[in-house]
């Protein structure tokens, strides 16, 4: 099965689908990796019933310059699986758009950097500071 | 012109593993990728095993894999891919023997969507009429010849072969949305199910491959739409 697993992905990544096969891909990865992170969330608001203290201990994790880079990590994942959820959605309900759907990941791409590329430079900048 | 095919070969009874084989073929830049392999099994590896019928785009039957995407290998044109030709059964269904697959399972999902005519009404004294109107907005999805190229190029099918896939959902959408058929709703229920629709994420692997133009995820969206907004 593990062996079936990886040939199956192997192959498919060497499959030569266009923006869309590779958006779907990214929209997989970093569903997966938001969804850790609200894990973390859960279990790291829920150490609050144990008292002020035990929660403040806990916080310095995020402060850990790792953590940082991590926020930008996040940042990428939740923003892209957003717009890109919203584009589906979008090609979902007006299927007679269809015919701008590469069109529509391109829009798709400027929307994110002019939301990204900003937010991650004001995260890098007081990293720095 | 001299092109270099290279084909993925596998013989159940003697390979263990499938095998690159490399034919260096002479051939006319307006030849067919379907005559650079006919051009090695006659005259180079009678072994070499595809299918293929009509050779004109309409039997459907040398669907595989071109330079890494589905499509037909008699309507590819060599200069189109050439120098280096890479030739690889489809995708997600069994190997047989080099590039052929067993159909089977792609058959099982068509059958699924009762791909025939549903109406017990009793027949009018003359055909069932039905206006141009009528006819358009099915006209598209009556172009599918089953090549199967659609539903292997599809990642939710790869991942999961019981996804009825996006060629039977082609199928159901030329019945459903046929003035003259009265099985929609049981078609639709059928598309309802877990692996139904539902699986299609919209990626357009599927539009992309399709060798007929058909607007795939267009129809399969329309099926979505129909299934949200008709009340079952």
């Amino acid at each position: 099965m593990a062996q079936g697993a990886f040939q199956l992905a192997r192959e498919g990544l060497r499959y030569r689908g266009r923006e869309g096969q590779w958006s779907w891909l990214l929209h997989r990865v970093t569903g997966i990796g938001v969804f850790l992170f609200l894990a973390l969330h859960i279990v790291d608001i829920f150490l609050m019933s144990f008292g002020e203290e035990v929660f403040n201990e806990l916080l310095f994790i995020y402060k850990q310059p790792w953590a940082r880079i991590g926020h930008i990590f996040l940042f990428f994942g939740v923003l892209f699986h957003a717009l890109n959820g919203i584009r589906v959605t979008i090609l979902d309900f007006w299927p007679s758009a269809w015919r701008y759907q590469r069109q529509a990941v391109w829009v798709q791409v400027v929307i994110f950097l002019i939301l990204f590329v900003p937010s991650a430079l004001a995260i890098i900048m007081s990293m720095l500071s | 012109m001299e092109v270099t095919v290279r084909i993925k070969r596998y013989d159940p009874e003697k390979d263990g593993e499938p095998w690159w084989g490399e034919y260096k073929v002479e051939v006319d830049e307006t030849d067919r990728v379907l005559d650079a392999l006919h051009y090695i099994k006659w005259y180079q590896d009678g072994t070499l095993t595809f299918r293929r019928s009509c050779g004109h785009g309409i039997c459907g039957s040398d669907a595989m894999r071109i330079n890494g995407y589905n499509r037909l290998a008699c309507k590819v044109l060599i200069r189109d891919v050439a120098p280096v030709i890479t030739v690889e059964p489809l995708l997600g269904l069994p190997v047989i023997k080099d590039l052929v697959v067993d159909m089977e399972p792609f058959f099982a999902h068509y059958r699924a969507v009762m791909p025939w005519l549903i109406n017990d009404e009793p027949p009018p004294p003359r055909e069932r009429l039905q206006s141009p109107e009528e006819r358009e907005l099915f006209d598209d999805t009556t172009k599918c010849i089953l090549c199967a190229a659609c539903t292997t190029s599809c990642p939710a099918f790869w991942l999961r072969g019981e996804y009825v896939g996006p060629a039977a959902i082609v199928q159901a959408h030329r019945f459903i949305f046929d003035s003259r058929d009265r099985g929609a709703v049981q078609r639709l229920e059928i598309l309802n199910a877990p692996d139904g629709v539902w699986r299609c994420r919209t990626i357009f692997n599927c539009t992309n491959a399709c060798p007929r133009e058909i607007e795939i995820t267009k129809a399969i969206a329309e099926v979505k739409k129909a299934l949200i907004f008709s009340r079952l």
